[in-house]
């Protein structure tokens, strides 16, 4: 006997012929589908998706799709196993009932379960008048239907591309748009490209890579609004600054939306900022309390991690849903002694202007940062945040091998500014300066890491009433 | 077949794009892009950069089409999915 629950066989029985559902169907879900199966899970396993695609990878549809590389239909991920599912695509799921442990989908049908697993990641943030929005020639990028309407307007030769916000995939976006030739003009309402993510000091750095490759880039500026043709295309957009852009095409890339409105009123911890979870993926409901059959993988889930001083991190990264996925699913299906604590350090990559972005730790919770490899001039180099006197973050332009070496930095919290003394004798010295983060109470589009506060109670911001 | 790359552990080798160029193309120095769903001709190629990147960073599913085409004599009979890369 190693302790009560151990051996009342409720977790045998639910692995034996258990039910567990999992709602959204993208990149965490069939990762964590995969590893219910590989942990032994024989019982019957319901994939709900509101696309209806079998899952698929996000990230080429703003790099090889736009260039013409690869084709938008064709990016289904590979499978590491069957996972026999019972599938439900193109259906959303709009409800549930935590007390029942039932799903409500968009037709009508109602899944049991007995655990559940939420996975229903961002979308991207609309344009925010429906009906400029919906002129033809206004895009969105997030889905495959969006990269394949996009990627045919871009193949038709317009005169001009507007891209509304420069974070990771507005830059990847114009960036794209060079490469084809097109005339590209950038809109953004911070400082620079990527501040929201990396800071100023690395953003002036992207917006030169912006002007250098032939994009208008025009910052500190909002579109005011769109403008239609007599044909119902969009024709122009007007900025804050006064002047109009002509364009053709519009894609706005002004970041995401977490989708947990189908949560409301459900009692679950869920809200614009995502779904609060401990460290082993158990959502929390809104009074507080962890629940012990509802977990949360993905951009959609905002957990505390012990690295970052157990803030609540929402990451729109692919790693993070990969790791977050196998951890959520070990977790559900393990006695609560053999749980695991999901410690991922954040980690991603864009790939802009010929050029190789890579980031390990949390850039936004930097004060500081200082270039420690490489030449800033060259666009080749390693650069490193510090925070509180320690290394919180990294960031490399091509210089992805050293990242490793960072992340070790931040996993140990090694002291910053860092000790050693670089490889480079640096014609600026070892001196950090300002990270130049925006103001974090402007909300800026485009971080890909939100840090959302500490208390999974947090009634500020999270809790929307039910109206039903 | 549908393959993946894990860019974030991807280190910019180049291994993939030398021993399968019509499916893996380094983008600038570091950078890789590549057809998600290369075609069946291409399977010898893919298995070779899957085997040789240093950092394991090729995730690799052979499709039944994939098994149709070119049949190796280690290829395990009805096995649909085989993973590539390790995590």
């Amino acid at each position: 006997m190693t302790g009560v629950g151990t051996h009342d066989g409720a977790l045998e029985r639910l692995k034996r012929d258990g039910r567990i559902v999992v709602v959204g169907a993208s990149l965490a879900g069939l990762r964590a589908a995969e590893t219910m199966r590989e942990k032994g899970f024989a019982g019957s396993l319901t994939m709900i998706g509101d696309e209806p695609y079998e899952p698929y990878d996000r990230p080429p549809l703003s790099k090889q799709v736009l260039l013409g590389h690869a084709v938008a239909d064709r990016t289904a991920l590979p499978r590491r196993r069957a996972i026999d599912a019972d599938w439900h695509l193109g259906v959303p799921a709009t409800g549930l009932d935590m007390a029942a442990r039932r799903v409500r989908l968009g037709n009508g049908d109602e899944v049991e379960y007995d655990r559940l697993l939420i996975a229903t990641g961002v979308r991207a943030r609309p344009w925010p008048n429906e009906e400029e929005g919906a002129l033809e020639g206004v895009f969105v990028l997030r889905t495959r239907d969006d990269a394949e309407g996009l990627q045919r307007a871009l193949a038709a030769g317009p005169r001009r591309v507007l891209v509304i916000g420069a974070g990771f995939t507005g830059s990847e976006i114009a960036s794209a748009c060079r490469e084809r030739g097109l005339d590209v003009t950038v809109a953004e309402r911070g400082a620079a490209p990527l501040v929201g993510a990396l800071g100023g000091v690395i953003g002036e750095v992207a917006a030169e890579m912006h002007r250098e490759h032939g994009v208008d880039l025009r910052t500190g500026v909002m579109v005011t609004g769109l403008e239609g043709g007599p044909a119902g295309r969009v024709r122009a957009a007007h900025l804050s600054d006064g002047s109009t852009v002509e364009a053709d095409v519009v894609v706005v890339s002004l970041g995401a939306q977490r989708n947990t409105e189908w949560l409301a009123g459900s009692g679950l911890g869920a809200g614009p900022r995502g779904i609060a979870c401990d460290a082993g993926c158990r959502a929390f409901d809104i009074r507080g309390i962890v629940t012990d059959d509802i977990y949360v993988a993905g951009d959609v889930a905002r957990s505390p991690h012990a690295l970052f001083g157990y803030q609540f991190l929402s990451l729109e990264h692919w790693g993070n849903a990969v790791a977050q996925a196998d951890t959520a699913a070990h977790n559900m299906l393990s006695e609560s002694s053999d749980r695991r604590p999901h410690l991922w350090v954040p980690a991603f990559w864009s790939s802009q202007f010929g050029v190789n972005i890579k980031s390990v730790g949390v850039p936004p919770m930097g004060t500081e940062i200082l270039f420690t490899q490489g030449s800033r001039a060259e666009r080749r180099f390693a650069a490193v945040y510090g925070y509180q006197g320690r290394v919180i973050a990294a960031v490399t332009f091509d210089q992805c091998r050293w990242l490793q070496f960072y992340e070790q930095q931040i996993e140990t919290t090694a002291p910053f500014p860092p000790p050693f003394s670089t490889v480079d004798r640096r014609p600026e010295g070892n001196k950090p300066v300002p990270a130049d983060f925006p103001d974090p109470s402007v909300p800026t589009h485009g971080p890909t890491i939100t840090l959302s506060g500490y208390s999974p109670a947090d009634r500020k911001m999270t809790f929307t009433p039910a109206r039903h | 077949m549908r393959l993946v790359v894990d860019l974030n552990r991807c280190q910019g080798y180049a291994q993939c794009a030398f021993l399968a160029p019509d499916v893996f193309a380094m983008h600038g120095e570091e950078s890789l892009l590549y057809n998600p769903q290369a075609a069946a001709e291409q399977r010898q190629n893919v298995e070779r950069a899957v085997a040789a990147c240093p950092v394991g960073a090729i995730l690799l599913e052979l499709t039944d089409e994939d098994m149709a085409h070119l049949p190796a004599p280690d290829a395990v009979a009805g096995s649909g999915a085989r993973p590539g890369g390790t995590r």
